[in-house]
């Protein structure tokens, strides 16, 4: 017997196409340099080991916690704008920005006492990969620091709401990516000894 | 299915967090053992599934779409942990 009130939900791929193939790519080439840095750690396994305990945990794991709390931002952010609450959209959005700023705060910071203390990109393998998987990243973090302010301009004009949230989900899946990249970035990098 | 509201997935994710944040801190990695750097990958797993399928919004997307990101996020942990249990025995 067929069950009256069971709803079929329609599937539905929020934000547009070229995001998600965007996101694809980032994450094939991401997945390259994450596979990259975990096979070339076999070859010295003590060299990979002894150079990740000068790597400061607090940074990487605040850090974590910025990203994951601006994920959830964008989450409510989105939320409010569905039911026409856009001025509480643009306070989400801003306290993404807020912790988006924290996020590159605390990675100079980080890369300037690397700097101060003699180390780049030429000290040995396993700070070549901390460097440019991490620089890469934070890259991409400004990237989606400047697309969510653009959306929060546009939220705040009102040229969002339960008629239209295209352009809003479509920033919003890629801010997630740049969160998505470093709860893996963060284990790998940082904690796996 | 249990549905979480989002406020409790990230507070969630930030207790995962912190779980990986002591795992690192307490000393219990660096003594060539597969076990704490599965749980903290296990870890890192289930909060990679959560954004995927919930701040991403695929659970309601095209099948295709979830398969490939959860896919992956599968393929890419196993291939770590795979490296991982090599370099023991390098």
């Amino acid at each position: 017997m067929s069950q009256p009130n069971a709803v079929t939900e329609i599937p539905y791929l929020a934000g547009d196409l070229a995001v998600w193939l965007i996101i694809l790519a980032e994450l094939l080439t991401f997945g390259i340099f994450f596979l990259s840095y975990a096979f070339a750690r076999t070859f010295d396994v003590a060299l990979f080991n002894a150079s990740q305990t000068t790597l400061d945990l607090n940074s990487g794991g605040i850090n974590t916690a910025l990203l994951i709390t601006g994920s959830w931002c964008v989450v409510r952010a989105v939320q409010a704008v569905k039911r026409d609450a856009s001025a509480v959209g643009v306070r989400w959005l801003m306290a993404a920005l807020v912790c988006g700023s924290g996020f590159v705060v605390i990675k100079l910071i980080e890369f300037s006492a690397k700097a101060d203390a003699g180390i780049d990109l030429s000290t040995n393998s396993f700070y070549m990969f901390y460097f440019l998987l991490t620089a890469f990243h934070f890259f991409h973090v400004l990237a989606a620091m400047v697309f969510l302010s653009i959306l929060l301009f546009k939220t705040r004009a009102g040229r969002y709401g339960s008629h239209d949230v295209h352009e809003l989900e479509t920033g919003a899946a890629f801010w997630h990516m740049v969160d998505l990249l470093w709860i893996v970035l963060f284990p790998l990098i940082y904690v796996m000894r | 299915m249990l549905k979480f509201s989002s406020n409790t997935l990230w507070l969630l994710l930030l207790a995962a967090t912190g779980l990986t944040y002591w795992i690192g801190e307490s000393g219990q990695m660096g003594h060539r053992s597969i076990v704490p750097v599965s749980i903290i990958f296990g870890v890192a797993f289930l909060k990679a599934w959560v954004v995927i399928n919930d701040f991403m919004a695929l659970r309601q997307a095209p099948k295709l779409w979830r398969h490939l990101l959860l896919g992956w996020l599968t393929f890419v942990i196993g291939m770590i942990l795979l490296a991982y249990q090599w370099g023991l025995h390098g």
